[in-house]
């Protein structure tokens, strides 16, 4: 579809709205009122949606500010009071949250890199370089990502239990390094980098450069906020994940925050404050990268409909 | 797609020699990491799937014999009808809620940045996190929910705690993550053309009119990527059952992977398990076929028939 095309066919339309909005005032001014009216409705249901997306995060930070009188304290209350702070050292008390996101720390330094490095690599061959073979690679890459991971967990599971690495990291980090898990984004970047013009390859190619340089000092640094993309989507996975670190992670000390969160769960079950107070800490966190990568994140996903 | 416009040099140049080793250099992380990842576990687990393989025990050959077992397993069953009622109530709710959110939206001229934000959050969530907090607001004795209820004058539900309750609760808090979809609606909506509306309104069409004869055709594409992903994600749901409910009420929430999981890593029955994830990857195959086929009917692609 052409972009020009249809940029001609609206304003010819806009011309043709303005010849129209000039025959009546009257209608205009009725149409005016409703519109009004229109505007106010949609910011209302707009403003129920905000509660309903809202609501639950309140709820999140007022019980994580209550003792377990308050909170089941009848009638209700809706604010803490007094404000009750030890929730927090408590939880970090009760289960070693800064060792378990020192551990996700410590995964994510591998993950980030590795995706980063072996999707964008792949990504440049399926974009820039012709190679025989290329197409179907490609295509097979993509069909990858129907496949359900419960298919390949059994199977990954038993090798990386064959060669003893149960209980390390590395099963959660050295496939990043051979994008696994990054057919998307091998298919998102190859996407950003075909909209690269040729002529800068060829003009390195001319002066005796080798793909190698197109890939580190023409590609790469022409493709910061879709790498960014990638790294914040990565980071989230990473923190996110709870099957992996289930399942390879015996030693509760090598815990992720995720997994640390979900054991937490079941030891102080009832602890309300305590759950709280311990799921602001996992959740702010990416709240935060979130504000600092808004304008990526936002435009990733309208471009391509990830899921985040 | 660039296939087509990739040039055809003449063949013996240098470029294009080295180019194709380069090519492989680039390449081969990726596809010795899809060899040993994908492929190569895809296969090994339909071989897997063929034996009765249990953790501390030889492995023997057994054909279908776990197919045939998981036939008779009643608890398969009720897992792939959980999972189906789950899919069913989260994906289209999921659906609906972004799309009207979308919709009103991109209505919003001014705070459209701050409300899109505000939907979005729940997104950031990690679902650990989400499950912890939406049992607190699930908790019948002190839950938000259930005090909102009392203060509506509401009878007071025993949400994810009941056996009738507990797979809508945990679609209620999946739907609670609806801004993805959301603002991939809100990227299609943003490419309707403009002059079909404009022209609908001098012709005097309704607000409902405009959105089921201009707005829903010209975005079904986008509502048919939403229902796949969608459902693909819904089917594999497992985070929430795990914190959560642990399958339970009565296996009110046994949703397939957490069945799959507890057969391989809590029973050891990896064989049985690999059968398993066989017939989800089918099932899916399935779904997104019958899904595609009936998008015909109704998915309508500006650039002609697909």
């Amino acid at each position: 579809m052409s972009a020009t095309s249809q940029t001609i066919i609206t304003t010819e339309a806009v011309a043709v709205g303005t010849q129209l909005a000039g025959t009546g005032r009257r209608r205009d001014r009725r149409a005016q009122t409703r519109s009004a009216i229109g505007r106010a409705v949609i910011y209302v249901l707009l403003l129920v949606g905000v509660g309903f997306a809202l609501v639950p995060f309140f709820w999140l930070i007022r019980s994580s500010l209550m003792d377990q009188v308050q909170i089941f304290a009848s009638p209700p209350k809706w604010l803490p009071n007094p404000v009750v702070w030890s929730n927090y050292p408590d939880a970090l008390k009760a289960a070693p949250f800064a060792r378990y996101l020192f551990n996700t720390l410590n995964i994510m330094v591998l993950v980030v890199p590795g995706t980063l490095l072996s999707c964008s690599a792949a990504a440049f061959a399926f974009s820039r370089l012709h190679w025989r073979g290329r197409n179907v690679f490609f295509a097979l890459l993509i069909s990858g990502m129907m496949l359900p991971y419960a298919v390949t967990l059994i199977p990954t599971f038993i090798a990386w239990q064959k060669l003893g690495f149960v209980d390390t990291y590395i099963p959660l980090t050295i496939p990043a390094f051979f994008g696994a898990g990054g057919a998307f984004y091998i298919f998102m970047l190859r996407q950003f980098f075909m909209a690269i013009p040729n002529d800068l390859d060829n003009a390195v190619y001319i002066d005796g450069g080798s793909p190698w340089t197109v890939y580190w000092r023409v590609i790469l640094p022409l493709s910061k906020g879709p790498l960014t993309l990638v790294a914040v989507f990565t980071i989230i996975a990473v923190w996110n994940d709870l099957l992996n670190p289930l399942i390879y992670l015996s030693d509760s000390n090598k815990y992720t925050l995720s997994l640390g969160l979900a054991s937490f769960r079941g030891l102080y079950n009832s602890q309300w404050g305590l759950l709280m107070a311990a799921s602001v800490m996992v959740i702010a966190p990416l709240i935060v990268l979130f504000f600092f990568a808004q304008r990526q994140i936002m435009e990733g996903i309208a471009l391509t409909g990830v899921k985040g | 797609m660039s296939t087509a416009t990739v040039s055809r040099r003449p063949s013996g140049s240098g470029l294009q020699r080295s180019q194709g080793r380069w090519g492989w250099f680039f390449a081969l992380p990726a596809l010795v990491g899809f060899l040993l990842f994908t492929g190569g576990p895809m296969i090994a687990s339909a071989v897997i799937g063929m034996t009765n393989w249990t953790i501390g025990q030889a492995p023997k050959f057994i054909g279908f014999g776990n197919y045939e077992a998981i036939a008779q397993d009643a608890l398969f069953w009720k897992s792939l009808s959980v999972t189906g009622y789950y899919a069913i109530l989260a994906v289209p709710g999921g659906l609906v809620v972004a799309f009207l959110t979308a919709s009103l939206l991109n209505q919003a001229r001014r705070g459209r940045g701050l409300f899109r934000t505000a939907f979005y959050l729940p997104v950031l969530v990690p679902p650990v996190a989400s499950a912890v907090l939406w049992l607190w607001l699930f908790n019948p004795d002190a839950g938000l929910l259930n005090q909102l209820f009392k203060a509506l004058g509401l009878p007071p539900l025993l949400w994810v705690y009941g056996e009738s309750t507990a797979m809508p609760s945990v679609a209620l808090m999946s739907i609670w993550g609806f801004g993805n979809m959301t603002l991939v609606f809100l990227a299609g909506l943003q490419g309707v053309s403009k002059e079909l509306y404009e022209a609908a309104e001098c012709d005097g069409a309704s607000a409902l009119r405009r959105m089921w004869h201009i707005t829903i055709p010209s975005i079904s594409p986008v509502i048919l990527f939403n229902m796949i992903t969608g459902m693909i994600a819904a089917v594999q749901v497992f985070d929430a059952a795990y914190v959560m409910t642990q399958g339970g009420p009565n296996n009110a929430t046994l949703v397939y992977v957490f069945y799959l999981y507890s057969k391989a890593f809590a029973e050891s029955q990896l064989g049985y398990a690999s059968a398993l994830a066989w017939i989800l990857f089918l099932v899916i195959l399935i779904v997104t076929v019958i899904l595609f086929r009936t998008s015909r009917q109704w998915v309508f692609y500006e650039g002609g028939k697909r």
